[in-house]
C-alpha cells in the first residue's frame, strides 16, 4: 500500500451524497458491504436539497386511473422516445415502492383527505402524480436518506473532492482526491465505485445549479475510459428568476404551474395557447422554455427579459401553504409578493439528460466496477426530462446501483493501486501553485460560461456550435496554466482550477454531440435543422476517450419489445 | 454605482484579523454576492461555504454586522452603507479558515439520536392536521445559526453535555411523528441536556426557516421529560396508553 497518503478502503465507494448517492449507499449497506461516501460539500447540502416540486410515482392516490404503464408512456413521450425503454420501464414500475419506503423511514409527505400521500399535477404527466412536501420535497428526501444512512453506518468523507479514478488494468480500483479543508491528498481503494455526482450546470452563466455542479463524475468516468451518452440534451428549466441580477437563474419550481400558475407576456397574452394549446402551462419543459425564450426574442418580454408567471388568483393562504419557499424567496430577494403580483421568470440551465452510459438493470458503466446513477447517468430521460422524474430516478437507480455495486464487490478481488497514476494526479493538482503570472481561474470560468450560454443554449446553429468548440479548445490551453495564490487550506480558487477541467470536458462533449445531431428533438433545438428526423430517432450519440482525443459515434437505441411498443403506439408520431 | 466596504475576517485557527475590501453594489445584491465578488476580483482564496444561494441549504451562515445570518438572504440594501459591513464566521464553532467553521460537532450529536421507528403493525395513514407541527420541524435546513446563538454553547461551551436547539427540533420531529413508537426522553434529559435550556428564545429569533423552536419544540419536550421522570402518575397513564409500543432501547 502507498505509505505516503492517508488511505481508506471500502467494498463500495460512492462519489456524491445527493439522493442517488445516499440511496445507493443504503442499499450497499443492506447487502453487507462496507461503504464510503464522498461529498464535495457538507452532508445534506447536495443539490437534491434544492429540489422543490416532488417525486413522480404512479401511486394513484389522487387519480385512480394512474398506473405504471401511463407513467412509462409519459416518460417516453416527454423524452421524445429516445429514452432507454428498459430504464423507463423499471423507473415507472419501482418508483411507488421507493416512495413508500421513504415514508417508512420517516419522511412526511403532504396528505390526501383520507390520509394517504398527496400527489400534484406537473408538466407532461397525464395524472396527478407528484408526491410532495409543499415546495421543499428534496429537503425531506435528503434528510430522510441521510439519517437512515448514518444510522446504518456508512463512513462519510465530507468536503472532499475526487480528482481521478484509479485503475487496476481495465477495472476500477479506487480514487484520488483532496480534502477541501486542508488541501491534503487522500486515497481511496475500492472494488466498486458509484458515480452520483449530479450535473453540469455551472458551465452556463444562467443556471439553477450550485458550485458543485461541474460535471466531475462524468469527466472522471470519461477520463478513466467509460462511455458518455446523450450529452447534447441539456434541460433549460422554463422558470428561473430573472431579476434582480444577483438571483438570476435561481429556480422557480414547476409546482407554481402545477398549482395553477399562468404565464403571460408583456402584452398580457396567455402565450402558451400558441405553443401547446392542449397542455398550456403544463406542457413539457423543453416546449415552455422555448416559448418564453421566443416571446422575449420577439419583443414581448417583460422589463427584465422574461415572462410573467402569476399565481395571485389563488387564495393567499393556499399559496403560502403549498409554495412557502417561493413566497419567501420572492418577497425577500425580489420584493415581490407572489400572492398579490406576478413573478418575472425566464429559462435557466437546470439539468442534463445525458451522462455516463449505463446498463439499464444494474447501472453498470462500460468500465468494469464503475457504476453511475441519478443525473450523472444517461438513458432514462431521453431527449427531455419530465419534472418530478428526477427525484424518482435518484431513488430507483440509486438503489439499483448500490445493489449491483455491492454484488460486484462480493465477486471481485481487492484491486491494486498504481503508484505512477497517483503521482501524476498529485502533480496535476500542485502545478497551479508553482506557476507565477498564469491565468486566473475565475476569469476563465466566466468566459466559458458566456460561450456556453450564448452558443450552446436553448437554440443552436452549426455556426455557433463550431465557434464554441473552437473556443473550448482554446480555453483548454490556459487551463493548463493557471496560477493561484494562497495556501492549500480551503482555497476556492485552487479548487476551481480542477473543477474547470471537468467543466471543459463536459462542455466539449455537449458541443460535439450537439453538432452531430442535425435535427431538433426535445431539449436540443437546431435553428438550422428545426424538424424531428426519424433517422436520428433511432440513435444515441456516444462519446469516449481514444488516446487523448474525444471520439463521437452513433449507436442504435435498443429496440422496444412488442408489449411496450403497443403502449406507445397511439402516442408515437405526435411530433416534437 | 454605489460602493460598499466589507470588513471580512481572514484567518485560521491560529488567528487572523478583518481585512477591508471595496465592492460595487448592484440592485438586489446579497452579502454572498459581495463575497463572491471579492473572491473573483481580489482574494481568490477567500474561504466561504455556499450551495443554493436561495436560503434552502443552510451552508452560508456567518455573522453580518454582529448578527447571525444566511449571507445569501441578507440584502446589501438592508445594511447601513455609510460604514463598513463586518462579516465574521460563526462564533460558537472553531474557525477553519476565513468564514468557514468546523461544524462537525453537530454531526456527532445527530448520530446519538435514535431514528424514526414505526410502531409495530401500524397502518400507513396519517392526516394533515396531525403532521402539520412535525412538518414545521422538518423545515430545518441545518444552518446551525440557532446553535451559534444559544448561550449554552456560545458562551458556556457546554458542547459535551448539551445538544442544542437544532437537535431539540430534530427530536421533536421524531417524538411527535404520529406513527413513531420510541421514547427519547431519557436521551433528552441525560445526553442532550435539555434541562440546561432556560427558554431565552434566542434560537427562535435567528431561525431563517421561522421554526418556533422554543415554543413548539423545546417547551413540549420539556413537558414530556417532566411527565416521564417526575410525575409517576402521568407516567403510569402513559405507560398504559402506550402499551403495545416497543420498549425504548
Ligand atoms: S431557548 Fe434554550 S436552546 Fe434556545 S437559545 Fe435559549 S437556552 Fe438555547
Ligand atoms: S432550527 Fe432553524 S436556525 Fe436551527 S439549524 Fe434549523 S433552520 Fe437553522
Ligand atoms: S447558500 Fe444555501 S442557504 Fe445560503
Amino acid at each position: 500500500m502507498n505509505e505516503k497518503y492517508e488511505t481508506h478502503e471500502h467494498d463500495v465507494l460512492i462519489i456524491g451524497a445527493g439522493g442517488a448517492g445516499l440511496r445507493a449507499a443504503i442499499e450497499a449497506l443492506a447487502q453487507g458491504a462496507s461503504v464510503g461516501v464522498i461529498c464535495k460539500s457538507l452532508l445534506g447540502k447536495a443539490h437534491t436539497v434544492m429540489a422543490e416540486g416532488g417525486i413522480a410515482a404512479a401511486m394513484a392516490n389522487v387519480d385512480q386511473a394512474d398506473n405504471w404503464q401511463v407513467h412509462f408512456r409519459d416518460t417516453m413521450r416527454g423524452g421524445k422516445f429516445l429514452n432507454n425503454w428498459r430504464m423507463a420501464q423499471i423507473h415507472a414500475q419501482e418508483s411507488s415502492e421507493r416512495v413508500r419506503e421513504l415514508e417508512q423511514w420517516g419522511a412526511l409527505f403532504d396528505r390526501t383527505e383520507d390520509g394517504r400521500i398527496l400527489q400534484r399535477a406537473f408538466g407532461g404527466h397525464t395524472f396527478k402524480r407528484l408526491c410532495h412536501v409543499g415546495d421543499r420535497t428534496g429537503l425531506e428526501m435528503i434528510r430522510t436518506l441521510q439519517d437512515r444512512g448514518v444510522q446504518m453506518g456508512f463512513d462519510v468523507y465530507m468536503e472532499c473532492t475526487v480528482t481521478r479514478l484509479l485503475k487496476d488494468g481495465d477495472r476500477v480500483a479506487g480514487a484520488f482526491g483532496y480534502w477541501r479543508e486542508n488541501g491534503r491528498f487522500v486515497l481511496f481503494k475500492a472494488k466498486s465505485i458509484v458515480v452520483a455526482t449530479g450535473g453540469i450546470g455551472k458551465a452556463w452563466s444562467i443556471t439553477s445549479n450550485s458550485w458543485e455542479y461541474t460535471g466531475d463524475g462524468m469527466a472522471l468516468a470519461y477520463d478513466a475510459g467509460a462511455d458518455l451518452m446523450d450529452m447534447e440534451f441539456v434541460q433549460f428549466h422554463p422558470t428561473g428568476m430573472v431579476w434582480p441580477p444577483g438571483v438570476q437563474g435561481i429556480l422557480v419550481t414547476e409546482a407554481v404551474r402545477g398549482e395553477g400558475g399562468i404565464l403571460r407576456n408583456r402584452l398580457g397574452e396567455r402565450f402558451m395557447e400558441k405553443y401547446d394549446p392542449k397542455r398550456m402551462e403544463l406542457s413539457t419543459r423543453d416546449v415552455v422554455a422555448r416559448a418564453i425564450y421566443t416571446e422575449v426574442r420577439e419583443g414581448r418580454g417583460t422589463e427584465h427579459g422574461g415572462a410573467f408567471l402569476d399565481i395571485s388568483h389563488k387564495p393567499a393562504e393556499y399559496v403560502k401553504r403549498k409554495l412557502p419557499s417561493m413566497y419567501h424567496q420572492f418577497l425577500e430577494l425580489a420584493d415581490v409578493d407572489i400572492t398579490k403580483e406576478p413573478m418575472e421568470v425566464g429559462p435557466t440551465c437546470h439539468y442534463v439528460m445525458g451522462g455516463v452510459r449505463v446498463e439499464a438493470d444494474t447501472a453498470q458503466s462500460s468500465l468494469p466496477g464503475l457504476f453511475a446513477a441519478g443525473e450523472a447517468a444517461a438513458g432514462l430521460h431521453g431527449a427531455n426530462r419530465l419534472g418530478g422524474n428526477s427525484l424518482s430516478d435518484l431513488l430507483v437507480f440509486g438503489r439499483r446501483a448500490g445493489l449491483a455495486a455491492a454484488q460486484h464487490a462480493k465477486t471481485t478481488s481487492t484491486p491494486a493501486l498504481d503508484g505512477r497514476e497517483i503521482e501524476d494526479a498529485e502533480r496535476e493538482l500542485l502545478t497551479p501553485f508553482e506557476r507565477k503570472d498564469g491565468e486566473n481561474p475565475y476569469n476563465l470560468h466566466s468566459d466559458l460560461q458566456e460561450v456556453m450560454q450564448a452558443q450552446v443554449g436553448i437554440f443552436r446553429t452549426e455556426e455557433d456550435l463550431q465557434s464554441a468548440l473552437t473556443k473550448i479548445g482554446q480555453f483548454k490551453q490556459p487551463s493548463e496554466q493557471f496560477s493561484i495564490t494562497g495556501s492549500r487550506m480551503f482555497n476556492p480558487g485552487w479548487h476551481l482550477c480542477r473543477d474547470l477541467k471537468s467543466m471543459l470536458t463536459v462542455s466539449e462533449a455537449v458541443t460535439r454531440s450537439a453538432i452531430a445531431r442535425r435535427e431538433s428533438r426535445g431539449a436540443h433545438s437546431r435553428i438550422d435543422y428545426p424538424k424531428l428526423d426519424p433517422e436520428w430517432g433511432n440513435k444515441n450519440n456516444v462519446i469516449s476517450r481514444r488516446a487523448d482525443r474525444m471520439e463521437l459515434r452513433q449507436e442504435p437505441i435498443p429496440s422496444i419489445p412488442e408489449d411496450l411498443q403497443a403502449l406507445l403506439a397511439e402516442e408515437k408520431g405526435t411530433g416534437a | 454605482m454605489a460602493e460598499a466596504v466589507l470588513r471580512i475576517f481572514r484567518g485560521t485557527r491560529e488567528g487572523g484579523e478583518p481585512v477591508e475590501y471595496r465592492v460595487p453594489v448592484a440592485t438586489g445584491m446579497v452579502v454572498l454576492d459581495a463575497l463572491h465578488y471579492v473572491q473573483k476580483h481580489q482574494a481568490p482564496d477567500l474561504a466561504v461555504r455556499w450551495n443554493c444561494k436561495a436560503g434552502k441549504c443552510g451552508s452560508c451562515s456567518a455573522e453580518v454586522n454582529g448578527r447571525p445570518r444566511l449571507t445569501c438572504k441578507t440584502r446589501m440594501d438592508t445594511l447601513p452603507q455609510d460604514k463598513p459591513i463586518t462579516i465574521f464566521p460563526m462564533k460558537a464553532f472553531p474557525v477553519i479558515k476565513d468564514l468557514v467553521t468546523d461544524v462537525s460537532w453537530n454531526y456527532k450529536v445527530n448520530k446519538k439520536i435514535p431514528p424514526f421507528q414505526p410502531r409495530k403493525g401500524v397502518e400507513w395513514k396519517m392526516y394533515q392536521p396531525d403532521i402539520d407541527r412535525v412538518q414545521e420541524f422538518r423545515k430545518c435546513i441545518e444552518c446551525f445559526l440557532c446553535q451559534n446563538v444559544c448561550h449554552v454553547l456560545r458562551d458556556h461551551g457546554k458542547q459535551e453535555e448539551f445538544g442544542g436547539p437544532r437537535f431539540f427540533v430534530r427530536v421533536a420531529g421524531l417524538e411527535m411523528h404520529p406513527l413513531d413508537g420510541l421514547s427519547r426522553t431519557s436521551l433528552l434529559k441525560d445526553e442532550l441536556g435539555l434541562g440546561l435550556c432556560n427558554i431565552t428564545k434566542c434560537c427562535t429569533e435567528v431561525c431563517p426557516e421561522g421554526i418556533r423552536i422554543t415554543d413548539n419544540a423545546i417547551i413540549p419536550l420539556k413537558e414530556r421529560v417532566v411527565d416521564e421522570f417526575y410525575d409517576p402518575l402521568l407516567r403510569l397513564v402513559r405507560k398504559i396508553r402506550n402499551a403495545g409500543k416497543p420498549a425504548p432501547e
